[in-house]
């Protein structure tokens, strides 16, 4: 019990910590880098749980893809992020007076919970089954009773690739593209020409 | 789950599936045309048929509630988007930039605004929510060599995903305190007194909806992305998506925190005046008619929470009937915006439309019509969309609010006045191009369901409004 009381409070520390680092950085792609690791420990927090399939995913998903795509698109952007930063000053205030008041708000609120108790009354989780992974589980009601929403998240991913290609495919025209049943069908009429040249003439376009 | 539950989601099975098979015929032949637009609008008008006669109970293990209001919802919604791909279909090929894409993302948004109005849980209304605003985004910016309509986008994108971000947190902080994602669970933990972590989310949850509905405070997207989307699709933006989203709201309200009124009762009331007041006001200052139309439909939705914060029976029906008036208004009145050019421009200020009596007299009565019915003057129809709210606003113990709401809807009749005005008695300073025909005879169509047509219609959308919303009573 020690042992995960240990390295629960390192794993959260270290989320926390990195999180606040992915605000702070000055460097962008420190920001990235404090990301994946954010996401590593979040990821050691989910097997502690009990959670190994999300923590698996949270690294296949967003340290493989997400965040590695965040890296790239830093990399290969020409950001000023100087100039980004211009209206910092400008905007601070307001934007500490709104935070301020938002975290007074959810103090109070968390202050209300923790006096009174918080109040899932009615909701009693489901024991998990002895002899299934919580892989299959997942699998379980992702196929069955969540069917619907699966679907749906796939038509938002298609809805997502369609719109990137209607906002960014150009045709351009003049560009030679291969066409190989072009190539095929070329012969040697259609691809040479025989020209009698008469001797001191030379020959014109 | 049972087979039983696919029945239920049969108008959204259909749409999913034309919208890929239109997407991939489009892009074997690479070109869109009049017979491919004509095909996507069938595909709504099948699935609007399905969602009308199709069997009703609920699905998914409550994720799909499917009865009287979500039929009467998707039926307003799938109509909605036909007129839209209909309108767009000439005008963007006009300009030669119509691609076959178009339809598709209609369809899916179409289909997006179906899933949120028949929502049973959070994860499906996040789902829905996303599914349609992604499509708009990119509707948006369709026109992506015009800076006006790629800020349009992006800036959509951008406060899209931040209310998103809202939205996703409310859910998250339900889902926390009540235990469950479903809206009857949820309503069983807030009469079990919840308290107020879960009220907490609520909130977080109105907000990132009313961002969708573009009520005030979180309006501000809305002019910029108005003045820069496409014409023809702009009046799809103010009309279906907004009663999505007024849908899912009624239903979150009244389905999920029915015993927790008194609560957001007080914030759904205060966005509402505050939307009639910024609509009004800031409207007066607009000169481009699609800014000053983007203002009159935050007053609109003002309007229309009004009807939502009365509450119960009356409340809904009232916000129903008001929003699917106000869809034919504005969908008429862009149609008119879609028909009109001049001088090889689109006619877009309200110095535009100087002189257009003379020139176009259909059209200029018809947005004559459309004006008058957005500012709630009887015997047009967009009166009877203000009494019925006004009424559930009275009976429910409103009065005040009601009170306040009508000095908006004064204030703003200032600009419908002066737009009137302007098209009536002013001098034309040139001749206005023949219209596309589809985009006239939808106007006049819309004017004159605002004038005679739609009086008798509220013989028949009383009823059946009024048996969507007992659902939720």
């Amino acid at each position: 019990m020690a042992l995960q009381a240990i390295a629960f409070y390192l794993m959260a520390t270290v989320t926390i910590l990195a999180g606040l680092a992915v605000v702070f950085a000055r460097n962008p792609v420190h920001s990235v880098l404090f990301l994946i690791t954010a996401f590593f420990s979040a990821a050691g927090l989910f097997v502690l749980i009990g959670a190994e399939f999300l923590a698996m995913l949270l690294i296949v998903v967003y340290v493989g893809a997400v965040a590695v795509l965040f890296l790239f698109v830093v990399m290969m952007l020409d950001v000023d992020f100087s100039q980004l930063r211009q209206g910092f000053a400008r905007y601070l205030p307001i934007g500490l007076l709104v935070a301020g008041i938002l975290t007074v708000e959810m103090v109070m609120i968390a202050i209300n919970v923790a006096v009174n108790g918080a109040a899932a009354k009615n909701a009693t989780p489901q024991a998990s089954l002895p002899d299934v992974s919580n892989t299959e589980t997942i699998g379980r009601v992702l196929y069955t009773d969540y069917v619907y929403v699966f679907q749906a998240a796939g038509l938002v991913l298609l809805v997502a690739m369609i719109g990137a290609i209607v906002l960014t495919l150009r045709h351009k025209p003049g560009i030679k593209r291969q066409s190989i049943p072009a190539q095929n069908a070329r012969t040697p009429k259609t691809g040479m020409t025989i020209v009698d040249i008469k001797p001191g003439e030379g020959i014109s376009e | 789950m049972t087979l039983a539950s696919f029945s239920l989601v049969w108008p959204e099975v259909i749409l999913a599936v034309s919208a890929m098979a239109l997407l991939v015929l489009g892009a074997f032949r690479g070109k869109g045309g009049v017979v491919f637009n004509g095909l996507a609008v069938l595909a709504l008008l099948v699935a609007g048929a399905f969602a009308i006669f199709g069997p009703q109970g609920r699905g998914f293990a409550g994720g799909v509630i499917v009865d009287d209001l979500s039929a009467f919802a998707k039926a307003a919604i799938y109509g909605a988007s036909a007129l839209s791909i209909i309108l767009s279909d000439r005008w963007l090929a006009r300009r030669g930039e119509d691609k076959f894409e178009l339809p598709v993302l209609i369809l899916l948004a179409a289909l997006g605004m179906g899933v949120m109005v028949s929502a049973g849980d959070l994860i499906s209304l996040y789902i829905g929510v996303e599914l349609h605003s992604l499509a708009l985004y990119v509707l948006a910016a369709f026109r992506r060599d015009d800076a006006k309509s790629s800020e349009a986008g992006l800036k959509y994108f951008v406060l899209g995903a931040l209310s998103s971000g809202l939205l996703l947190y409310g859910a998250s902080l339900i889902y926390g305190f009540a235990g469950s994602t479903q809206f009857d669970v949820i309503a069983a933990a807030v009469d079990g007194g919840a308290g107020q972590g879960i009220l907490f989310g609520l909130v977080f949850l109105i907000c990132g909806l009313a961002f969708k509905v573009s009520a005030a405070p979180f309006h501000m997207w809305t002019p910029d992305v108005y003045e820069g989307a496409p014409t023809p699709l702009v009046g799809f933006f103010a009309a279906a998506p907004k009663l999505a989203a007024m849908v899912l709201l009624a239903r979150v309200l009244q389905e999920g925190f029915g015993g927790a009124v008194a609560q957001w009762q007080q914030v759904v009331l205060a966005i509402a005046l505050l939307s009639v007041f910024v609509g009004a006001f800031a409207g007066l200052a607009q000169k481009n008619l699609k800014r000053l139309w983007a203002y009159s439909s935050i007053a609109n939705i003002g309007y229309a929470l009004i009807g939502l914060a009365a509450g119960g029976e009356a409340g809904v029906q009232a916000m129903l009937m008001f929003m699917v008036l106000y869809m034919v208004d504005v969908t008429g009145f862009f149609a008119c915006m879609t028909a009109l050019r001049r001088d090889g421009r689109q006619m877009e200020t309200i110095d535009d439309m100087a002189g257009l009596f003379k020139e176009k007299p259909g059209i200029a009565l018809a947005m004559t019509a459309f004006s008058l019915s957005a500012l709630g003057l009887p015997p047009l129809v967009g009166f009877f969309g203000k009494y019925y709210v006004f009424k559930a606003a009275i009976d429910a113990g409103l009065a005040w609010a009601a009170i306040i709401a009508l000095v908006g809807s004064v204030v703003a009749a200032f600009y419908y006045l002066r737009l009137i005005k302007v098209m009536w008695f002013d001098a034309a300073p040139g001749a206005v191009e023949k219209p596309a025909f589809s985009a006239q005879s939808i106007a006049i169509a819309a004017a004159l369901f605002s004038f005679p047509v739609g009086l008798v219609a509220l013989a028949w959308l009383d009823p059946v409004s009024r048996a969507a919303a007992a659902v939720l009573g």
